[in-house]
This record gives C-alpha cells, structure tokens and sequence, in this order.
C-alpha cells in the first residue's frame, strides 16, 4: 500500500499540543460510553467485516481502491481502535482519527445503502468528531466556521446590519429588472419564510436575487427575516458540536415562528437542509421540524405542479444532474428535481449512478470547509466523480447545494473538465415567464 | 395618542380608514398596521422612483425617504419608522427624524410604556445602541443580542472586546467576548455571551455565557455561576429578589437552576422560556416531558395537554394565577390555558392575551387565509383579510378588534359577553 | 466413548442449545433494553412498516444495488446462509435424533442432496476464507477472530462430511460434530456471530430512517 500522508493541520496540532493520555481516554469513554448507546453496540457487533462497503465510497474508488479508505476501513481506524483499547491510544492516533473522520469521509451515507446490515458508518464517524471536538483537536478552518455560529448565529461572520444590507442592495438591484419587486423583511404572517445560509448574503447575493425572482414573479407571499436566525447552515453538526447546533436551529426555528409562517422555504443547499429537517431538531425534542421544511428542489416542484411558475423558453444546451446527497439519500428528491430540469432543459444527460445512489461531491460533511490544508487530498479523493462527470460530454452541470458546487468546482479545475456549473434556481431565473420584467 | 384608560371604548364600530385612499401619489402600499389604540392604519408607500413615505390614515408623512423600513408603534402609540436619507440612517418618530444620521440603523425598540426608544447602531464599521437618538460612548467591532430594560433607562449588548484576526482559533478560545451595558463592556471576557437581561431595577444583567467549546454557564455582571453545565438557555431575574434563574442540561436532560443550583430536576427533553408571574411565587416554563410531546411546566410539574409539533407564547395573566400558550399539533395551532386547549383549530394563532382581572383570554387567529379574534375558545363571528391582536378594556368588559376587510379598516369595540355569549 | 458421546449428546446439547436460546433473548433484550435507555430519540423514529419493507427488499437475492455489484458474493452468500438452515433442519441424521427426543418428524433431504449441500458449504467456507486473505479490502478489516469466527462455523460441517463418509473414527467424528455444533450454538449470541440476532434490528432501524423520514429507498 502506498504511504499514508498524514496532513499538517493548524487546529489538529496545535490543540493536540494540549492533550494527555488521560484526557483522550476520559473523553472516549465518555462519548463512546455515555453518549452512544445501543446503535453503536449493536452496528460493532453486528459488523461481519465483510468489506461489501467499500464500493460505496467514492475516497475508496478514487484512491485505487485503497482499503484505508474504504468505510469500514475509517472505522477499524478510528472506533474500533478506540473500543478495542478502551480509549487508551495515543495522541497521534487521535490526530489521524481527525483526519480520517472529519476530511476523508463527507457523512453521505451512501454506504448505509451498501451495507446488508444497513449499518450507519456516518454516525460512527460523527462520534469520533464528537470526540475531536471534546479533545479540541478539530481541523482550523471548520472550527473557525463553528466559532462564527456561535458569535453571529451564521456561518461566515455576517454581522446584523450585513445581512439587512446585502438584502436592502438586491431589492434595489432586482427593481431594476422588476420594478415591483420587493424583498419583505420581518413580514409577520407571510407564508413562506426564505432561509439561506451564510456565504449567500457574503459572497453569492445573485441567488438571493434569483430566489427573490422567483418569488415576486409567482406570486408567493414571502418575507426574509431582519435578525439573526436567517441562516439555515450549521457546521457545529459536522464538527461534533451538537449543543451548538441545537443552539442555531433554535434559533432558526424561533424566528421562523415568531414571524408567524407557515413554512420555511431553504435555498439551494444539502447540508443545511440536513440540519434543519433531521438532525438539528432532534436535538433539541422536536421529532419533526415544528415548522415544516422545504428544500428549494421541492419548492420549485410545487410551484410548476400548481402552476405559479411557467416556463418561457428551455434552456437548449445539454446539462447533466448531480444529486447532492442530503436531498436525495436524505429526502428523496431525486425525482421530482428531474421533473422540473426535464422542464425547463430539452436534454438532461444523466450520470451514473445517479439518484439515491449519487456519488457524492466530496465537498459535503463539512470536509470542504476543513478549507485549504486538505483540498488536494479531497479532490484527489473524487476521481470518480470527475469520471462520470466527463463521461457525460455535456457542459453544463447543474448542482442544487453550495458545498456540491465547492467541491464540484474544484474537480471540475483539477481534472480539466470543461464544465459549467450552475444552480437550478439559476436556469429557472433564465427561462421562466416574467410577467412583472421590463 | 391617549391613555389606554381613556381610549374610546364605547361599543361600536367605525371605518378608520379605506386604505385605497392616500392623499399623495403612490405606487405601492405595504403592509398594513394599525396603532395600539386602533385609531390609526398605517403603511410604507413607494410615492416615486426610489422614493418612501409612510400613509397614516390616508395622509402622507412629509419627508420622502429612499427606502423606509420597519414600521412599528410604540406602545405609546408613536409611530416609528427607519429610514434612509441620502445614505444616512435615522428613526422616524411620526414623521419627525432623529437628529443625528447614522451608517445604519436597525431592530427598533421600545420601553414598556413606550416613552423610551432605541434601535441598533452600526457606524464606521463599529457596533452599539442608540437610545433616544444618542448612541452609545463606545462602539465596538461587533455587537449583537441588543436589550432595552422594560424602564428604558439602560440597555446593553453582547460585544466584541478584543480584535479578531481570521481563523484565529486559539485566540477566540481566550474569550473576545463580552456584555456591554450602556456602552461599559463588563471587565471580563468569555468565549461566547448571549441573551442579556436585566433585573427589575436595572441595576444587574444576567447573560448565558460559554467559558470554552463545551462548558456553559451563567453570568450576572460578568460573574459567573460556579456551576457549570453542559447547556444552558436563557436566564430570567425573579421580579423581587434578584435569583436568577435559567434551563440547563445535565446529563443529556435539561432541568432548571436558580442562581447555579438545580430547582427543576432535568428531566425534560427540553426546557425553555421559562416566566415567574409577575408576583415572583411561581415559575413557568414550556417543556419537552417526552420526546416530541410539549407542554407548558409550573414550578417544575408538566401539564397533561401536550402537543407534538410546537408550543410558544406562554403568556402569564395579570394576577399570575393563570397560564395560556399556543400549541401545535399536526400542522394545525390553538390555544391552550389551564391545561385545556380550546376546541378551535387554526392555521396560525398569535400570542394570547389576557383581560386584566384575568378572567378571559382572546387571541389573533388564522383560518382558510381569513383571520377573526377568538375570545375563551369562541370565535367572533366577523372575520377580516387581515386583523391584529385584540386588546381588553381597562374594565375587562369589552375587547377591541382591529380588522381590514374589503380594503377598509375598521375598528370595532364589542362586549366580550357578545362574543363569548 | 460412550459416556462422552452421551454427554455430548445429552446434557451438553441441552445446555447448548439453553445458552443459546437464553443467550440470544439475553441479547435482543439487553439491546432493546440499552436502546430505551439511552438511544430513546431513536425509538420515535421506528416503523414497522418501513422496516419491514427494508428487510424484506434485503432478502430477496439480487435486489439490491449492492447484491447486483457483486453477484458472485450474493450467491454464494444467499446459498450459504439457505444451505446452514436447510441441513440443520432437514438432514435425516438430525431428524432422527428430534424424532428420538419429541417424537415429532418432517420431510428429510436424501443423503445424497445432503451430502452435496455439505460439500458445497466447506467450499463455501473456504471461498470465505480465501476472500479475505485476497481481497485487500476485506483482508484490511480482517483479524483473528473473523477466522476463528469462519472456524468455528465450518468445523460442524467439516466434522459432519467426514463423520458421514466415515473418515477417521466414526465416534470421534460424531463426537466433534456435536461438540463443535455445541460450540457454535453457544457462539452466537456473544460473538459477532450475533448478526443473525441483531441484522433485523438494524436493518429495520434504517429502513425506518430511510423511509418514513428521509423518503428514499436504503438499497
């Protein structure tokens, strides 16, 4: 087997600085022993290390098949050991636990689909990110993301007035092209509130322009809130910190009810929508989310199926599909994603596999926002995707989640494909009727 | 506006204002909303190109603002509303701006009886409050989770005290946090603070803190709890003794503590909101008692009415004797109050109100998009493309129903016998 | 002999099959038991019916993605675990012996299908073994004790082949044949053996996820 490379990582080497042999060893047995419970019992004594996994992982098919990378093999690194010696192992071990667990696995769960005992690798390796944050040894980048949550409520420091602003600006900006247009902030009693997560108001404003669009011209009565608690995403749940996340998404839905909504209508991005409709509520009681969640990919379904939203013209050039894993192996939105592309693109070119068995963007689970220490070994770490990607011969990808775009991005430069990428809402913005346009 | 005492409470119902009606040009109304004491509708209006005003009762507030947001009334009954003046932020007071202008204002706030008037501030890239037009002495890099007190007299905020390179980690771990009150930044710093409060006479702030990634706390006037819990919420002060109060996690359970020692044990999937009634002898709380089941708590002991989706808006009555919230349950609100929910179901309920000898409840109600105010679980018979929350006579005789129907609004003043027969 | 051959064919195998009997509600009650305690969320999101569809579409062979990629396995796998039950339920020799005890009968395998089945289970066991000596991605998650654990289910077999062909000493051989099922019985529910108690529970478990909350297929 070729040499493993073990990454330098600020926040990795400089929190394992601090560490001692008895606090690693409390902090697994406290985790592993007090926070885990029956399901990781029953998924280390039912595992009949059979490898059927290894096929699942797209690290696993792009590194040659290297079995440290396959899902059981993350496993045998970082939980078994961990069992195995009781929590005695040493600090290094810890710092490569990190690094397997949190850049070298994207909790897409597609392995969960591959296992014929349906065991959840994603949650193993969402313990041992749970220990790394108890062991404050968790990679600098996303940790600084985790750090802005819990100062800003939202994920790229966006101050109170930022957010206000950079709506304030696309109102203006989209007036231009809707002069009618508006982007109803703190409307208590609309029906929908629109959430997005942080880099959209920083970095990619013409979304919120694109969602706002979309809005005004189907008429949907809508409002964006003026306070914290208008970012969905959440990257304490990827770093293991649940209180933190528990915190975010109370905060969310907090807002959500107090302007009265019906529900929640969330851009176009997997991770958050995994925050907010699966794991993020039930930290903290709430079995489903109280206010009901809806992911752009479906929103977009509804508005065609009811009529609101017509399609002007297709957009002719072929485009393939990629499946961000939250919303399909995570909601099931596969299809109804296909029907509104089939609708407004004259030729869709899939992928395959593709729909519920996707490969993922490599980007997701938080490992893109480890940020630049461990990209090359995360695009290196999606070969597979790059494949299929070109195997389509099409130039134009569209990807409904922020992270799939990240990720796919870099693939895209890395392995010389020539591929556009682009958003649903984006293509939907282009082609569909505007009544209200001048 | 007049007292609360002295508005008109005669039974009747008059047309305040037809909302088609402005007496300048305009392009677009928005949303509507009407003064406490019902007398009054007002609304931004776009009156030309990239020109607001705001259109109270059919007339047009002199000053033309590039974009004019946030209408809200005091409960004085001012109306207030931010505007932007040639790239200056200021408040407007029923049409009269703030002196000075500002980088940015936002999240307007009011003192109980309305008399005091605050909003956030950001200017030169620093952060506080201004209160009555006068902002802060300092400002500061960042700020966030603003208050008012309920007298007006201080506010305070979470601050940021020290500069904050990107990604630095380590040093955010040191603390670079902290509460600021009136400006005066507590002289210790913490990883994170969030949801100051103030007790009664202002004199102490309360404010959950983390001290580093996993370990919460309380602090009052920067001191913290010697107890340290896994999670905590927000802290309220008891109305007469100054305790402090707040929901912490132990164990994966949350139960409550009183100045850092528990009162409610944690057995709850969740706690939060917690309220003393205005007397300080009981103290409530909405709660998780099962997963997925929520409640209303008294003194730590759940009620049996329990619903699987949502509960808010605990509301305490005037006496303290009573409790009422909304809760959810398959996608559809009601009210609940002393464990019995009312029999109406509905597509949104707004906060609960209480009549001041507590006897009656009403509360703002959505159903099939009309909405009416229902009052001990009966509806009134009109409803209205829109209405606000009703308001109780002084004497808790007769309630006012603010209400938009047909494009008029309309205030109605009805005995609460007529409604609740 | 004798006396070893009635004790292992007596008490012993009482024994047996009460550890495992016992031992195996032991260990579906002191799963459940832990999952009330502390995995209590989880429990709200079980479904009957959603794990029943999983665990159905999980056994029917080449239903799944997975099967389908690796047909070869599938089969050998399907035939392996319908081949384990079919000769400890039907083989003649075993139905003898439940006759003598219960006095109760069913249809028997003819030696010769038995004895073909048998010896296509010890290939089957030695495919196993060979797989995850060459196989780099088994072989890296493989340890002792997959092999003891592959031991310990291939020694009733082989024991069996050879005592029914009269290899060595038939006693000796129908000694170890008990001994070693004895073993294997007792295994179970206290080894990773147990898959054959807990699978249905973790495989009803996220088919309940996958299908009542996320709306997707888990195969």
């Amino acid at each position: 087997m070729k040499e493993r490379v073990w990454i330098q990582d600020e926040g990795i080497d400089r929190g394992a600085e601090k560490l001692t042999p008895e606090r690693i060893e409390k902090t697994i047995n406290a985790v592993l022993g007090n926070e885990a419970g029956a399901r990781l019992k029953a998924y280390v004594e039912t595992c009949a290390h059979c490898g059927l996994c290894a096929e699942a992982c797209h690290f696993y098919m792009s590194r040659d098949k290297d079995p440290r990378f396959s899902p059981v093999g993350k496993v045998k690194q970082t939980i078994w050991e961990m069992l195995d010696k009781k929590g005695k192992v040493s600090v290094e071990f810890m710092k490569q636990a990190v690094q397997v667990a949190q850049t070298e696995c994207n909790l897409c769960r597609r392995c969960v689909q591959y296992c014929p005992f349906g065991i959840d690798i994603a949650y193993m390796m969402s313990l041992v990110r749970r220990i790394a944050h108890k062991l404050e040894i968790t990679p600098l980048y996303i940790q600084d993301t985790a750090h802005s949550h819990s100062a800003t409520m939202n994920q790229m420091w966006v101050k109170d007035d930022e957010w206000i602003d950079a709506l304030h600006w696309q109102e203006d900006e989209i007036r231009e092209e809707l002069p009618a247009a508006r982007i109803p902030l703190d409307k208590e009693g609309a029906e929908i509130m629109y959430s997005v997560i942080g880099p959209e108001p920083k970095f990619r404003t013409q979304l919120i322009y694109q969602a706002a669009a979309i809005m005004n011209e189907t008429g949907c009565d809508w409002t964006m809130p003026a306070t914290p608690g208008w970012d969905n995403s959440d990257m304490a749940m990827y770093t293991g910190d649940s209180e933190m996340m528990g915190r975010l998404k109370r905060m969310h839905f907090d807002t959500a009810a107090r302007l009265r909504v019906k529900k929640i209508v969330m851009g176009e991005c997997g991770h958050a929508f995994r925050s907010v409709y699966d794991t993020g509520n039930r930290v903290l009681g709430w079995r489903m989310p109280p206010v009901p969640v809806i992911h752009a990919l479906e929103f977009y379904w509804d508005l065609l199926n009811s009529g609101k939203l017509k399609v002007a013209k297709k957009f002719e050039e072929p485009v393939t599909f990629h499946d961000p894993c939250n919303v399909v192996r995570g909601r099931g939105l596969h299809e109804k994603a296909r029907e509104v592309v089939r609708a407004f693109c004259t030729n869709l070119v899939e992928m395959y596999p593709n729909k519920e068995h996707n490969y993922c963007c490599a980007a997701g689970g938080g490992v893109i926002n480890c940020g630049p220490p461990f990209k090359n070994a995360r695009v290196e770490g999606n070969r597979i995707k790059a494949e299929q990607l070109r195997a389509t011969g099409v130039k134009v990808c569209i990807a409904p989640c922020h992270n799939c775009h990240g990720g796919l991005e870099d693939i895209i430069h890395k392995y010389k494909l020539d591929i556009e990428l682009k958003f649903l809402g984006e293509i939907i913005y282009d082609c569909m009727e505007k009544p209200n346009a001048v | 506006m007049t007292q609360y005492s002295a508005w008109d409470w005669g039974v009747g119902s008059k047309t305040v204002a037809d909302l088609s009606a402005c007496d300048c040009d305009i392009e677009w109304r928005e949303e509507s909303l009407a003064s406490p004491d019902g007398e009054q509708v007002a609304a931004v209006v776009k009156t030309g190109d990239a020109e607001f005003g705001v259109c109270v009762n059919g007339e047009c507030w002199e000053p033309r603002y590039e974009r004019v947001w946030y209408l809200k009334y005091s409960p004085d009954g001012r109306l207030t509303a931010l505007a932007n003046d040639q790239g200056d932020w200021t408040l407007c007071v029923n049409g009269e701006q703030w002196e000075e202008g500002y980088g940015f204002l936002w999240n307007t706030m009011f003192s109980k009886d309305g008399s005091v008037i605050a909003c956030c501030v950001a200017d030169s890239m620093t952060y506080g409050m201004v209160v009555d037009g006068v902002a802060w002495e300092n400002l500061y890099a960042n700020a966030n989770n603003f208050i008012l007190s309920p007298d007006g007299r201080k506010s305070a905020a979470v601050v940021q005290t020290v500069p904050l390179g990107q990604a630095e980690i380590f040093k955010f771990k040191e603390g670079v946090y902290s509460v600021a009150v009136d400006g005066e930044a507590w002289d210790v710093n913490f990883v994170n603070a969030w949801t100051p409060i103030f007790n009664t006479d202002t004199s102490l702030v309360a404010a959950q803190i983390r001290v580093n990634l996993f370990d919460y706390t309380i602090a009052v006037n920067g001191k913290p709890w010697a107890e340290i819990f896994n999670q905590v919420w927000e802290p309220r002060f008891h109305p007469k003794t100054n305790a402090v109060v707040a929901p912490v996690r132990v164990s994966g359970r949350w139960g409550m503590a009183r100045d850092g020692k528990l009162i409610w044990q944690p057995t709850f999937f969740q706690v939060w909101q917690q309220q003393f009634n205005p007397s300080g002898d009981q103290l409530a709380a909405i709660v998780c008692p099962e997963y997925g089941r929520w409640t209303l708590a008294v003194d730590g002991k759940p009620w049996n009415t329990t619903f699987g989706d949502m509960v808010m808006d605990m509301t305490y009555s005037p006496d303290g004797r009573r409790l009422a919230a909304l809760g959810k349950q398959d996608g559809k609100w009601t009210v609940f109050a002393d464990d019995r929910p009312w029999s109406g179901q509905y597509d949104m309920c707004y906060a609960p109100v209480f009549s001041p000898d507590s006897a009656h409840v009403a509360a703002r109600v959505e159903k099939q998009g009309r909405f009416t105010i229902v009052v001990n679980g009966k509806e009134y018979g009109t409803t209205f493309d829109q209405c606000f929350d009703p308001t109780f006579s002084p004497d808790s005789s007769k309630v006012l129903i603010r209400g938009i129907a047909g494009g008029k609004y309309q205030r109605i003043v009805e005995p609460v016998t007529q409604i609740i027969g | 002999m004798q006396d070893i051959y009635l004790l292992v064919a007596g008490p012993l195998a009482w024994a047996a099959w009460a550890i495992f009997f016992l031992g195996s509600a032991y260990k579906i009650w002191s799963t459940l038991a832990v999952a009330k305690q502390k995995d209590q969320v989880l429990l709200n999101y079980v479904s009957f019916r959603y794990a029943l569809r999983s665990i159905i579409n999980w056994s029917i062979p080449f239903n799944t993605t997975n099967m389908r990629l690796h047909p070869v396995f599938t089969g050998v796998a399907f035939f392996f675990h319908i081949a384990f039950f079919v000769l400890l339920i039907f083989i003649s020799a075993h139905q003898i012996m439940i006759e003598e005890g219960f006095g109760i009968g069913w249809v028997t395998l003819p030696d010769i299908v038995a004895d073909i089945l048998a010896f296509a289970v010890l290939g089957v066991c030695v495919f196993f073994a060979v797989r995850r000596v060459i196989r780099p991605e088994v072989n890296y998650v493989t340890d002792w004790t997959d092999y003891g654990l592959l031991a310990l289910v291939t020694a009733p077999f082989l024991t069996g082949v050879l005592a029914y062909h009269q290899v060595g000493d038939y006693m000796t051989m129908v000694i170890l044949h008990m001994l070693s099922a004895e073993i294997l019985l007792v295994a179970i529910p206290f080894t990773r053996l147990s898959h054959m108690l807990l699978a249905s529970l973790t495989r009803g478990y996220i088919g309940s996820e996958f299908g009542m909350v996320r709306h997707v297929n888990d195969w």
